[in-house]
């Protein structure tokens, strides 16, 4: 598909301070339609800043330029305040400015049942509720999705999982998408693009040539000997 | 228009109003934030006393004033919120013992709408509406800006300019509410209603509405009451409240 190869994001020289840190550094990278692409980092790399900043909730120096009239679809790691708010699922979508699709059918997508919007959020486990998140976020037909590190392990077996279900969803709908992770397993699995982030760009490119021993020592330093441990 | 018939349209349209308000100050825990700006508003109704304004008109600056101070002290000093709170709140109370009349410290303290008058009824009524119509407005948005400002963002929403707002009402609605509760009870005022309605909605509809009628019914029982055992209308508006948040306990989940 010749769109495909359309530029959606456009990153250079992107520097973040925060309290007189430096967040994230001489960050650029380009992003093309139709591609998953996830950022790779420790703790504290800034992997969470950089989908701030891409946000524009976090000043920053340098550009950000999005394609113009992208609809962005965020989805966070999680929303600790919700449960103080009384919200069934069918208040949380009308919140939204212009729901595209119709809630049902957006809750089908995600694997859960129509009953589910009148239920109260606060009553969903938290894979379910990840499943809203994602469901929210792609309500307004978004042609992007950041999403902020997906829980690992929260489903049972037999169920679709999380990383089941964006593989499919980007088959379904083109999707662009950006996933903060740090689950080495969803790199390979998920993404066309990785991008190794510690405060600056440590490597990028696809997974399989770019997580080199010697780019992971780069990026975890002595850490990478612990992940090879593990997986032994 | 007899002064008790203007007080009970205040107390509906400032009740009403604290309690719409206050389902948003709950769910972003500032609740108590009216508390400390209440009591800060005490040496403006020290002024308005003397000079005989009224009291709302006399708190307004001091609760600008101090939301301002609040605000900037924690960009220099980045001390937590409730410290601040704490140290511009006392010194307000502190400043006012300076130079309150003693023999009108009861008003001050725990307010007195009894004495409405069909200006200070009047300017009631439109802020409260203001706030009122303002929050259906920009409720949705503000709520998700509650909820994360990455969604709100993400939604093109923008939250400076909301969480502004947002400040900008809660300083009119505790400059009403000294006027009715006092500088001491403001607090319960955007706090009580909502804590009541979250107890049994089920949506995001029943808690706003819910909210807002418990507030508005607090203050009219309230103002009954007080006619009633001639105690200050203040103190037992809050107490309706409460007696309301009990009954609703069985039904908390």
């Amino acid at each position: 598909m010749a769109h495909n190869d359309e530029q959606v994001l456009q990153v250079s020289d992107l520097n973040v301070t925060l309290e007189g840190q430096t967040v994230l550094e001489n960050l650029s990278f380009t992003v093309r339609r139709g591609e998953v692409m996830t950022i790779l980092g420790p703790n504290g790399a800034g992997k969470t800043m950089l989908l701030r900043a891409l946000l524009g909730t976090l000043p920053y120096e340098g550009q950000i330029t999005w394609k113009k009239d992208i609809r962005i679809g965020y989805v966070p790691q999680r929303l600790p305040y919700i449960k103080n708010t009384p919200l069934s699922v069918a208040d949380f979508f009308a919140l939204r400015r212009s729901s595209g699709a119709d809630v049902d059918e957006m809750l089908h997508a995600v694997g859960l049942g129509a009953e589910a919007g009148k239920k109260r959020i606060g009553d969903f486990s938290s894979g379910q509720f990840q499943r809203i998140l994602i469901a929210w976020a792609l309500a307004k037909d978004a042609d992007v999705l950041l999403f902020d590190e997906p829980t690992t392990g929260i489903d049972i077996g037999g169920e679709e999982t999380v990383y089941g279900l964006l593989a499919r969803l980007q088959l379904e709908r083109n999707l662009t998408m950006l996933i903060v992770t740090h689950d080495l397993a969803v790199v390979h699995r998920l993404s066309s693009m990785v991008l190794c982030l510690n405060r600056e760009l440590v490597c990028m490119g696809p997974p399989l040539s770019t997580l080199t021993p010697e780019n992971l020592q780069r990026l975890y330093g002595t850490e990478v000997k612990f992940y090879e441990h593990k997986h032994q | 228009m007899s002064t008790y018939l203007l007080s009970q349209i205040s107390g509906v349209f400032i009740g009403g109003a604290a309690g719409y308000l206050g389902t948003l100050m709950l769910s972003r825990r500032m609740a108590l934030v009216a508390g400390p700006l209440g009591h800060l508003t005490l040496p403006g109704i020290a002024l308005a006393l003397i000079w005989g304004l009224d009291v709302s008109v006399g708190a307004f600056p001091f609760v600008i004033l101090g939301v301002v101070l609040i605000w900037l002290l924690e960009m220099k000093t980045k001390l937590p919120m409730e410290a601040l709170t704490a140290l511009v709140f006392a010194s307000g109370v502190a400043i006012a013992f300076l130079f309150l009349p003693m023999d009108q410290a009861e008003t001050a303290l725990v307010g007195d709408i009894s004495k409405a008058d069909v200006r200070g009824t009047a300017l009631s009524v439109i802020a409260s509406l203001a706030i009122i119509l303002t929050l259906r407005r920009a409720y949705p948005r503000m709520i998700l800006g509650n909820i994360s400002e990455e969604l709100a963002a993400a939604e093109g929403i923008n939250v400076k300019r909301y969480n502004f707002l947002y400040l900008f009402l809660i300083a009119v609605i505790v400059a009403l509410g000294v006027k009715m509760v006092g500088g001491l009870l403001t607090a319960a005022l955007v706090a009580i209603p909502p804590s009541a309605a979250r107890n049994v909605s089920r949506n995001l509809k029943q808690y706003a509405l819910g909210s807002t009628a418990i507030g508005a019914g607090s203050a009219v029982l309230g103002i009954v009451l007080s006619q009633v055992v001639g105690f200050p209308a203040g103190p037992l508006i809050i107490l309706v409240s409460t007696m309301i948040f009990l009954f609703t306990l069985p039904f908390a989940r």
